[in-house]
């Protein structure tokens, strides 16, 4: 399994609910399985399959990958900031290797 | 043989329409030539993929590596601005060296780490991560020592080759801004690499961009990392003007 790299953007703080955004990108191949090398050979499928975020221990994203994901994949969505705590972020590929990530959302009182 | 019939077809006619020659004394980026999207990924730091390759670049760099035990920090501090004299010629080589190519010597000769190839991750990371440290500034401009390398690859630039007996010039000078296919033709500046290219769904190097504009036309095409497309390389570097550097630029 080649090395993954992970990009995330988590503000460094935010105001006790409000609604930050949260990025992601990280570094897969995303090989489809349909395609063919210059030899005819089938190129074996290399994606991830899995991607979560759990915030204070409870799961706020869940979303699976499928072979029509470009390589590469960047997700963005939106969270509603309660409380300071660790964002945990999950990517698993079709071997079941997981790659995490952990960040602190730093929230403050209005 | 007939699904290269409309490619075909694209090139010749393009050929056959009108010249709207734009000189090199007006250069403009391969940016300019993109959708609103493509530019708005190159745009923001964040969303760029080829910083993928920077980030590792960065890793790479400050990493002990070979029997030598050493990190590329152990002789280099700062790299800005670095990567606008490149190609250059190798004290230690005597040699035209690209970026890559000096990045590849250091490995073996002086890291005495096992060697990398020219299109390999390692490669095309630390090429990003030190390429990156020159944006916005301009390439410098090209000695007069290298006025022998300089002359092949603008050579090269204007020689006709291939099947559809084409030279860089016939697209990148006289066709820019027409469409070629689906692609806007852009000026053909190097000043983005290595670039995130969208077809690639990678990053990639100046040298691979050449090789496909040669197997396109049909030439036989010349290997990643040869003496003649850095001499190429070279000749687009003076080529550009003072366009800034985009590293890591995202190109369709």
């Amino acid at each position: 399994m080649a090395l993954i790299n992970t990009r995330i953007s988590v503000p460094r703080q935010a105001r006790a609910n409000t609604v930050v955004e949260i990025k992601t990108l990280v570094s897969h191949p995303m090989e489809s399985g349909y395609r063919y090398d210059y030899m005819g050979e089938p190129i074996p499928r290399n994606i991830l399959t899995r991607f979560t975020c759990e915030y204070l221990g409870q799961r706020v994203l869940e979303a699976e990958f499928g072979p029509g994901i470009a390589a590469n994949p960047f997700m963005a969505f939106n969270l509603l900031a309660t409380s300071t705590g660790e964002l945990l972020f999950t990517w698993t590929d079709q071997h079941g290797e997981v790659t995490t990530e952990t960040r602190t959302l730093q929230v403050v009182d209005p | 043989m007939f699904t290269y019939w409309p490619q075909l077809l694209a090139i010749l006619l393009l050929m056959a329409s009108g010249h709207s020659r734009l000189t090199a004394a007006e250069p403009r980026s391969g940016y300019a030539f993109q959708s609103a999207d493509t530019q708005a990924l190159q745009d923001d730091d964040f969303q760029n993929p080829g910083m993928l390759w920077v980030d590792q670049g960065s890793d790479l760099f400050q990493a002990a590596a070979g029997a030598s035990g050493k990190a590329c920090t152990n002789c280099h501090a700062d790299m800005q601005g670095v990567a606008r004299a490149f190609p250059k010629r190798s004290p230690d080589t005597g040699q035209l060296m690209s970026l890559t190519q000096q990045i590849q010597h250091c490995r073996t000769t002086h890291q005495l780490a096992a060697p990398i190839s020219y299109e390999s991750t390692p490669a095309l990371a630390l090429s990003a991560y030190i390429g990156y440290q020159s944006r916005g500034l301009p390439f410098s401009p090209v000695p007069l020592s290298l006025t022998a390398e300089l002359a092949r690859g603008k050579a090269y630039y204007y020689q006709r080759k291939g099947q559809l007996n084409l030279g860089c010039q016939h697209c990148h000078e006289d066709s820019v801004g027409k469409m070629l296919r689906g692609d806007k033709i852009s000026q053909g500046h190097g000043n983005g690499y290595p670039i995130y290219r969208l077809e690639w769904q990678s990053a990639g190097s100046l040298h691979r961009r050449l090789r496909s504009c040669d197997i396109g036309v049909r030439a036989q095409p010349h290997q990643i990392g040869s003496q003649a497309y850095t001499e190429v390389e070279l000749f687009l570097r003076q080529r550009a003007g003072n366009l800034p550097l985009e590293v890591p630029a995202v190109r369709r």
